[in-house]
């Protein structure tokens, strides 16, 4: 850790086998008010994205920030953290009025940020990631051993000592690479730890494991921010919450156990929403098979899966992360190349390779929506019809007016925000980005859906838009496959649900036969690393 | 579905501020979720290249700067409307031939690719399609050897990097060798003229008072702006560079794709090497000499990201006749070359610099008077 060397108390509590995960500062007095944020405001080109943001955080808590998508929280949390500076407002540290110019100096001060997109250095090993910007050093070169030991000493606090700190950053699944950031933000000393979503890419059990660790670190007199779109979790660990609304404080410090959830969502959203699934067709409208998939496998990521999906309904996959679910999707849209079995699209096996997919009438939301789906500097009505505009073009020629309205169409029902589609993409929310990454499929034209992690990040509301726009879909006869790892999800939306694990199908059955508790029970035996490619 | 707008009433209860804070005002809420309307305003300047035009308002900038340079160091010159008109088709005809192969190379790099070869290539087409064997079908026969010479060296390297996974870096590299090799032997280290005179008219003549120079490159410049605005190939062109594994992901096919388009860099040098050839009435191993620096250069410096998936055909032309200029304005002053490749290399250097610098305090400017006018 990048202690101070003038700090006895810290340099001999390393020593210590079981010393805290994160060593709190000294003169931490718990309770006291670590930062106040009073009328925030940050403006980006045609968009106020903060306009007038109070907030309060004290020592010790676990302070919650609520809101839409695009409400602002991102934008908060990079104006904390030194990405962006206020264009007017105050921002008071520890007492004492504060600007960050820029994110060393936020860190400096103890301000320990994980950021909602990842922004680790792929080619970069684990342990030089969590140390990027403060490596140990002597004389110029960097301590490799130690930084190495104390990496794995932060994992395995984290409950991830299987990590290898050598192993490059690029080969790990998005899971992993959520668990490094953590180890980055743990490796400085902190008064205040930001967490931006950080539950979003996590399977149920790794998010328990989360939730120690805060409780440790607030035990300790840490504060941390927390942001997540999930009520129950902001339940469970959360102690304040405050609710932003198009960049404005619309509630503050309100208690995080006992404010109801209807009061919550109408400060949210403006309106009262009934977060419930689409109900299921009453008669059994699915028709012939349209998918059927037989002993399907990959060395080391899943093995002999058989599965069907009929035209008309909509099939979940429930399995940790690293249970082999993503790859599986992405061999039967034709990504990655199977060693043994068979895809078969209405009666016929398919080519290697996603133009055949395509063709067929595939279309498959990827799970990391930076890199594996978005044109980020690229309007997002492109965006929206990257896999369609051939369809609209003519003799070659695209059809930008025909694209424009498909795309507002999409922009509409799913509440993208703002609803501009000549907007680039980069400037949206992270979930609004994930609307435009679904929306690309939902276009039409498209006879089977492969869904993964379609509602990643995306708010209450527009969750429940988007199960109703699938649903619309399933009834119109397109045949979806879901992989979640939220279990309610898959419960409440799929008709059929396999549960997966450890690469292999180990329990099918229609939704109505399982509940929760049978599906975690099931699924858990599953650990992080072992579907990670080597 | 329900209404995308968020209601001011959305707050049923005074909401519970921190004492010191001023309670929310209705009204106010209204402005701040205005925010679809308030990009309305927005989007005039931006057409189908997103950002790049604002962009090449500062290049046109650039070059009239120059201009004034040029008014102010030779006001005697700049005096005479019809030196002036001459001058500026010298400019462009000098930009002719260097402006189609920028075309071919944009297309290259926005596809996150790089050619290195261009130059090699246009030597190599010159070369075979003046050939003695060749003359002997006369100006078609020639004209097409160019085009088939180029796109098919373009072909080999676009396999070599698309199927074969080498480095385009690499792989053009090695073609810039080979070609110039090729084209050594093919003249055995000759000047081989050019008895067409046909070819040799090209450049020689003008319709309606404009070199066919300049026509070429402007129907070139047409047809890439069509072709990268326009079409599915152009879309293509920007995923593949832009996001390679989410273009491949919706169904694009790479690897094919980023063939065509150093094939298609190989047909830009065809293109090249026919008005090359036209213009010195002949053709040898050495010729179009170090183009690959100068398209490279006109297409960074028109905007283009090194690392693919953005820059516009209309900026990479602006770069190539900045750089026309510059070459123009040195010999009417009658300098030396050596202080122009100087003053060049501070050119490109300064011009990423201003363009990083401008982009960003244009969209903090932007931010501001959007602030004002909105409240
Ligand atoms: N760099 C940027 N340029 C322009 N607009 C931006 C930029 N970053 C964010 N915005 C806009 O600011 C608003 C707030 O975005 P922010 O990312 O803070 O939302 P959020 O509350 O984190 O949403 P989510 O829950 O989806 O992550 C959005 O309207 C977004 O489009
Ligand atoms: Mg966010």
């Amino acid at each position: 850790m990048a202690l101070p060397e003038d700090d006895p108390a810290t340099a001999s509590a390393e020593a210590v086998a079981e010393a805290p995960l994160v060593e709190a500062p000294a003169d931490t007095v718990a309770g006291e008010v670590v930062l106040r944020l009073t009328d925030v405001v940050k403006t980006f080109p045609g968009v106020r994205a903060l306009d007038g943001v109070q907030l309060e955080v004290r020592a010790g808590e676990v302070h919650c920030l609520l809101g839409q998508n695009g409400a602002g929280k991102s934008t908060l949390i990079k104006v904390l953290s030194g990405v962006h500076q206020p264009d007017s407002g105050q921002v008071e540290w520890r007492g004492e009025p504060a600007t960050f110019t820029n994110p060393q100096a936020a860190m400096k001060a103890g301000i320990a940020t994980i950021y909602q997109e990842l922004d680790l250095v792929e080619d970069l090993s684990v342990a030089e990631n969590a140390f990027l910007g403060h490596e140990h050093r002597s004389f110029g070169f960097v301590r490799r051993g130690t930084m190495a030991r104390h990496t794995r000493q932060i994992l395995s606090r984290l409950g991830h000592g299987e990590i290898p700190p050598g192993r490059m950053v690029r080969s790990l699944p998005a899971a992993g690479k959520q668990i490094v950031s953590m180890a980055r933000a743990l490796s400085h000393e902190a008064r205040l730890i930001i967490m931006d979503e950080p539950s979003a890419v996590l399977a149920h059990d790794e998010v328990g494991n989360l939730f120690r660790i805060i409780r440790e670190l607030t035990a300790q007199g840490i504060a941390v921010i927390y942001i997540s779109h999930r009520l129950e979790e902001i339940r469970e660990i959360g102690d304040r919450v405050t609710v932003l609304k198009d960049g404005r404080t619309t509630a503050a410090n309100l208690p995080a156990r006992d404010t109801p959830t209807r009061d919550l969502v109408s400060r949210m959203t403006g309106r009262t929403i009934e977060y419930v699934f689409p109900d299921r067709p009453a008669d059994d409208p699915a028709g012939a098979d349209l998918l059927q998939v037989e002993g399907l496998t990959r060395a080391g990521e899943f093995a002999d899966v058989s599965l069907s999906v009929r035209a008309g309904e909509i099939v979940g996959i429930a399995g940790l992360v690293g249970s082999g679910r993503s790859e599986l999707l992405e061999t039967i849209y034709g990504a990655r190349l199977a060693e043994a079995g068979s895809v078969r699209m209405d009666g016929r096996v398919l080519r290697p390779g996603v133009g055949a997919a395509v063709r067929a009438g595939m279309g498959m939301a990827p799970e990391e929506r930076k890199s594996q789906a978005l044109l980020l500097g690229e309007p997002i009505y492109r965006n929206v019809t990257l896999a369609t505009f051939g369809r609209y073009a003519r003799l070659g020629f695209t059809d930008a007016a025909k694209e424009r309205a498909e795309a507002d169409r999409i922009a509409e029902s799913l509440e993208l925000r703002p609803r501009d589609v000549d907007r680039p993409v980069r400037t949206l929310s992270g979930g609004n980005q994930q609307k435009v990454v679904v929306g690309r499929w939902l276009l039409g034209g498209t006879k089977l859906l492969l869904l993964d992690e379609p509602t990643r990040g995306v708010d209450v509301g527009a969750r429940a838009e988007l199960y109703q726009v699938i649903r619309a879909l399933a009834a119109q006869g397109v045949g979806v496959l879901l992989v979640s790892s939220e279990v309610p999800e898959v419960l409440g939306l799929a008709d059929r649900v396999l549960v997966m694990r450890e690469g292999r199908v180990v329990r099918e059955a229609a939704a109505g036969e399982l509940d929760e508790n049978t599906v975690l029970d099931l699924v858990m035996a599953g650990s992080l690393m072992e579907g990670a490619p080597a | 579905m329900s209404d995308a707008t968020p209601t001011p009433t959305a707050t049923p209860e005074r909401p519970q501020l921190p004492a010191q804070s001023p309670p929310v005002d209705p009204a106010e809420t209204a402005v701040a979720s205005g925010k679809a309307g308030s990009t309305g305003r927005l989007s005039w300047w931006r057409g189908d290249g997103g950002d790049g035009a604002k962009r090449n308002l500062g290049l046109i900038g650039v070059l009239a700067a120059l201009i004034v340079v040029g008014a102010v160091t030779k006001p005697e010159l700049y005096g005479d409307p019809n030196w002036v008109w001459n001058n500026v088709l010298a400019i462009l005809q000098l930009a002719s031939v260097v402006g189609v192969v920028t075309v071919g190379m944009t297309f290259v790099i926005i596809g996150g690719g790089i050619d290195l070869s261009v130059g090699a290539i246009v030597a190599l087409a010159g070369v075979w399609c003046t050939t003695v064997a060749t003359q002997e079908f006369g100006a078609g026969g020639m004209i097409f050897t160019a085009l088939v010479v180029g796109i098919c060296v373009g072909l080999v390297n676009g396999v070599l990097i698309s199927y074969g996974k080498l480095v385009p870096f690499i792989a053009t590299l090695a073609m810039l060798v080979a070609a110039r090799g090729l084209a050594a032997s093919i003249s055995n280290k000759q000047t081989q003229v050019s008895s067409s005179t046909f070819i040799n008219d090209i450049a020689a003549r003008k319709v309606l008072g404009i070199p066919i120079l300049v026509y070429i490159l402007g129907a070139v410049v047409v047809a890439g702006w069509i072709l990268l605005n326009r079409t599915t190939f152009g879309r293509r062109t920007i995923a593949v560079g832009g996001n390679p594994e989410a273009a491949r992901l919706a169904g694009i096919n790479v690897r094919r794709h980023t063939m065509f388009l150093y094939a298609l860099s190989g047909l830009c040098c065809g293109i090249a090497a026919i008005m090359l050839t036209s213009q010195a009435t002949s053709a040898q191993a050495a010729m179009a000499n170090l183009y690959e620096l100068d398209a490279i250069a006109a297409a960074i410096i028109g905007g283009t990201l090194l690392s693919g998936g953005r820059g516009t055909i209309v900026g990479s032309l602006l770069g190539v006749i900045i750089f026309a200029t510059i070459t123009n304005l040195f010999a009417i002053n009658g300098l030396s070359i050596e202080a122009q490749n100087m003053v060049k290399g501070g050119i490109i250097v300064a011009a990423v610099l201003v363009q990083q610098f401008q982009y960003k305090s244009f969209t903090r400017l932007l931010a501001r008077n959007r602030v004002t006018t909105a409240t």
